[in-house]
């Protein structure tokens, strides 16, 4: 192996191109590091920090951090796994997630991610936000308690479908997602069943009506699998019925 | 609002639109205007700079949500906000806001029933060697005793404009009481741009990296290789961006070089456009300083009068350069470069992904140069008096002076100037803080010191600093600096990243359940570990930073916390027993029963 063009990811040799990053390579190479922003079909955003490693003695997030020749990348170590299992820790406590209750239990990438990294309990103590529903769109259905702000719709409605439909809106604790209509509501929005922005969340926060619990619990696709053997619901769309 | 006021929204927003134009990067600056012009931005205003700018109302909305000083509802006429810096609270800012709140009716935050006035806070104003301030419809009002609140109560009772207040309440004092390399002799003439022009834009970068000058806005990156990179970027127009955000808590040199040295930053300004091959500057004011916008228009227009800015400056054929003025409204992220830009283009300031860093990609995606109002300075001067001169005082790596802003319990708080070196013990001495319990060096985001600390040198090899020189002395409790700096951090977070957003607000909750007297050893720990987390984990300078202040509570002043901790293992937040004061109200119970026994 040409190690000019290589790193070395726990020990082991990953080849990359100019250009990619620490996470683009490693996916090539089939190598999983947990992440909930990222979505190769986007352009890399570096917010959820899930996906931390340390490269050259140094945390970066690996989605944005570029790849280097010779670059000492440590991702599966007990350190950063427990420095993940603390930063989704945060997620759950931040909003409202309570997975036996949650349609989306099973397929949902926060929970898939939470169990790889060895999370049992969320720990920190719960903000419990108050945070509406929005049914008014006729085929798509948004729980706000459930956003992680990852911004995965927000970046498909504006780069794939060329709509700016979601925005984040705020700062700091009181970020929120925001929908683009007059009234502010999914349903006089411009969104559409068939948009990517439809496709890309990674919780149970934007979820489509009707079919819900099609495929029993117990049989979803982390149900089956660990996230770090089928990688993304985005990517297993069409194989995940809810 | 009736439809003859949507008429009139209306019509300002379009001489907005036409006095200043309808690109993007205007949004904030136009809401700005409005705001100043209804105490909030109206729905018919959102509407029309949708339209008009091609921008969705969503990304409007978001930047009134994000940015501190504008609002979807309407404030009180006299919008008076607190300065909330430490520095105001130690010198008794929280009875005064109590007692203006009291003489008026209001409660804090929510406007009087009349729509008069609304009473609140915001961060650190920048007027820490004058306090305690506030800001009212933005502009600042110092020195604040009962005495001059009684009299601002009567105003605004009154229904007195504020160009018929007294001119002293917005008096704002410089307080230079050390002047050295930089402050000492400003030259104000051409003298400075004429050098550069027999130099020639080569020489005058080699000049600057002779004088080894790095970046004075906390960071210290190298500012003539900054430059460097900007101007062998290809890039069809490259930007000038001074960084005049001055936020970071305790810090208020930059006022103070505005407004006396304004000059000598537009000349630098200048300067680094004729090195770097720029065209456009923008100094990106921090809202606080509004009432600087004024006295700076009038020195560009002097200086573009004198031929000193604008096209062919000094008669040189093709050097043009000039410089606009864009406010920021209440962001502390601004401060970071990549930030600052993105509220330059009138979005909300999140901290953009690096590389590229803005040096190459920045402004509308081409090169910028963003740098402090003191680099700007030190630059105009390396200039005059070459690199070497610069070099004559300071440290192996950090050449040249600091200016340092001194407040908190001194004697003679304000400005001073010192080779890069000087002991924290000297300036103690100097300002009269030498009886001082702890210094907080470089704001929010420095570092605590304990006096076994004050031996150590302001330089970026031992303790660097953006400026801010807080003093806290003997009888201070250090917890109220920590509730202090806690809020502040989890107002100011920008929420992008998560350790940032949900650990400052796991932190500020865990500061105040110790301060309750409710935390335990446990409580202590779990700081330890979310400060942790954010340090490693975080996505910039805010969030790595955010925790220090906690940290060095726990390792240099341990008994801050210990001693208001309780013997158990772990004790909630909350009152059990309370708790189930409504289950004893619904069930008619009151007996022993009951009730919990305090563990």
């Amino acid at each position: 192996m040409n190690l000019l063009n290589s790193f070395r990811l726990d020990g082991r040799e990953v080849p990359f191109t100019q250009g990619q990053t620490i996470m683009d390579a490693a996916l090539a190479a089939g190598v999983y590091i947990p992440h909930l922003c990222h979505n190769p079909e986007l352009a890399p955003h570096g917010s959820c920090r899930v996906c931390v490693v340390r490269a050259g003695g140094r945390m970066v997030s690996s989605c944005t951090a570029p790849a280097a020749a010779g670059l000492a990348v440590d991702s599966d170590t007990p350190d950063i796994q427990a420095s993940r299992r603390a930063i989704l820790q945060m997620l759950f406590v931040e909003g409202n997630h309570v997975c036996p209750a949650c349609q989306k239990t099973g397929a949902c990438q926060l929970q898939a991610v939470a169990y790889y990294t060895g999370m049992l309990a969320p720990h920190f103590t719960h903000f419990f936000p108050r945070r509406a529903l929005d049914a008014s769109h006729p085929d798509f259905v948004i729980d706000f308690n459930r956003c992680i702000l990852c911004e995965l719709c927000v970046r498909a409605s504006r780069d794939l479908d060329g709509k700016n439909v979601f925005a984040i809106s705020g700062r700091g604790i009181d970020s929120k997602l925001v929908i683009e209509s007059p009234t502010g509501r999914l349903g006089d929005s411009a969104f559409a069943a068939s948009d990517r922005a439809a496709h890309v969340c990674p919780v149970g926060a934007i979820l489509p009506k009707r079919g819900a619990y099609a495929v029993p619990i117990g049989q979803r696709l982390y149900d089956r699998e660990s996230i770090s053997q089928v990688g993304d619901v985005a990517a297993n769309e069409g194989r995940t019925a809810l | 609002m009736s439809i003859s006021s949507h008429e009139t929204v209306t019509k300002m927003v379009g001489g907005l639109l036409a006095a200043r134009g309808h690109e993007p990067e205007l949004l904030l600056q136009h809401l700005i205007a409005i705001q100043q012009a209804y105490s909030f931005v109206p729905e018919v205003a959102i509407d029309t700079l949708s339209a008009a700018m091609g921008v969705t109302r969503s990304r409007i909305r978001a930047a009134i949500d994000f940015y501190a000083f504008l609002h979807a509802e309407a404030r009180g006429d006299f919008d008076i906000l607190f300065s909330d810096n430490i520095t105001d609270r130690m010198a008794g800012s929280e009875a005064l806001r109590d007692q203006l709140c009291q003489r008026l009716g209001v409660t804090p935050e929510i406007p009087r029933a009349d729509g008069r006035v609304t009473v609140g806070l915001t961060s650190c104003t920048g007027l820490c060697d004058q306090g305690p301030a506030l800001l009212i419809n933005g502009l600042a009002v110092t020195a604040l005793t009962p005495l001059r609140l009684a009299a601002i109560a009567d105003l605004v009772e009154a229904g007195t404009p504020l160009d018929h207040w007294p001119a002293d309440f917005f008096a704002v004092q410089d307080n230079i009481r050390r002047a050295g390399l930089l402050l000492s002799n400003p030259e104000t003439t051409g003298a400075g741009l004429r050098r550069f022009l027999e130099l020639g834009p080569e020489a005058a970068l080699v000049e600057i990296e002779r004088s080894g000058l790095r970046g004075r806005g906390g960071a210290g990156f190298t500012t003539g290789l900054k430059w460097r990179i900007c101007r062998d970027t290809d890039g069809d127009e490259r930007y000038v961006v001074c960084n005049a955000d001055e936020g970071e808590p305790g810090t208020f040199k930059d006022r103070v070089l505005l407004t006396r040295y304004a000059d000598l930053v537009i000349k630098g300004m200048t300067l680094c456009a004729g090195i770097v091959g720029a065209r456009r500057g923008y100094l990106y004011l921090r809202g606080e300083y509004r009432y600087l916008v004024p006295h700076l228009e009038e020195v560009l227009a002097r200086r573009r009068g004198q031929g000193m800015l604008g096209r062919d400056i000094l008669g040189q054929a093709g050097f043009d350069f000039d410089i606009d003025i864009h406010l920021g409204a209440g962001a502390y992220v601004c401060g970071e470069e990549s930030a600052l830009i993105e509220s330059l283009e009138g979005r909300r300031g999140v901290v953009r992904k690096r590389p590229p860093y803005p040096v190459v990609s920045g402004f509308r995606g081409l090169p910028t140069v963003v740098n402090n109002v003191e680099t700007f300075l030190a630059a105009a001067r390396v200039i005059e008096h070459g690199g070497y001169w610069f070099r004559s005082e300071g440290t192996e790596q950090s050449a040249g002076s600091k200016i340092l802003s001194v407040s908190g319990d001194v004697a003679r708080p304000g400005i001073y100037e010192y080779p890069f070196g000087t002991p924290v013990n000297q300036v103690l001495a100097d300002c009269g803080g030498g009886d001082a319990q702890a210094v907080q060096v470089s704001g929010a985001a420095g570092v605590t010191l304990a006096p076994a600390e004050f031996h150590r040198a302001l330089s970026f090899e031992d303790l660097p600093t953006a400026g801010s020189f807080m003093v806290l002395g003997p009888d201070r409790d250090l917890m109220a600096m920590t509730r202090n700096l806690a809020h502040f951090f989890a107002h100011e977070s920008c929420g992008f990243c998560t350790p940032c957003r949900v650990g400052n607000r796991l932190l500020e909750a865990l500061v105040e359940k110790v301060a309750a007297g409710h935390a335990s050893a446990y409580d202590v720990e779990e700081m330890r570990h979310i400060g942790g987390l954010m340090r490693q984990a975080s996505y910039c300078g805010l969030g790595t930073t955010a925790a220090n202040h906690v940290m060095d509570i726990l390792d240099k002043f341990p008994d801050t916390f210990q001693r208001r901790l309780r013997a158990t293992d772990y004790t909630p937040a909350f009152d059990l027993d309370a708790a189930l004061s409504a289950a004893r109200a619904i069930t008619g119970r009151d007996d022993a029963g009951a009730h919990l026994e305090e563990a």
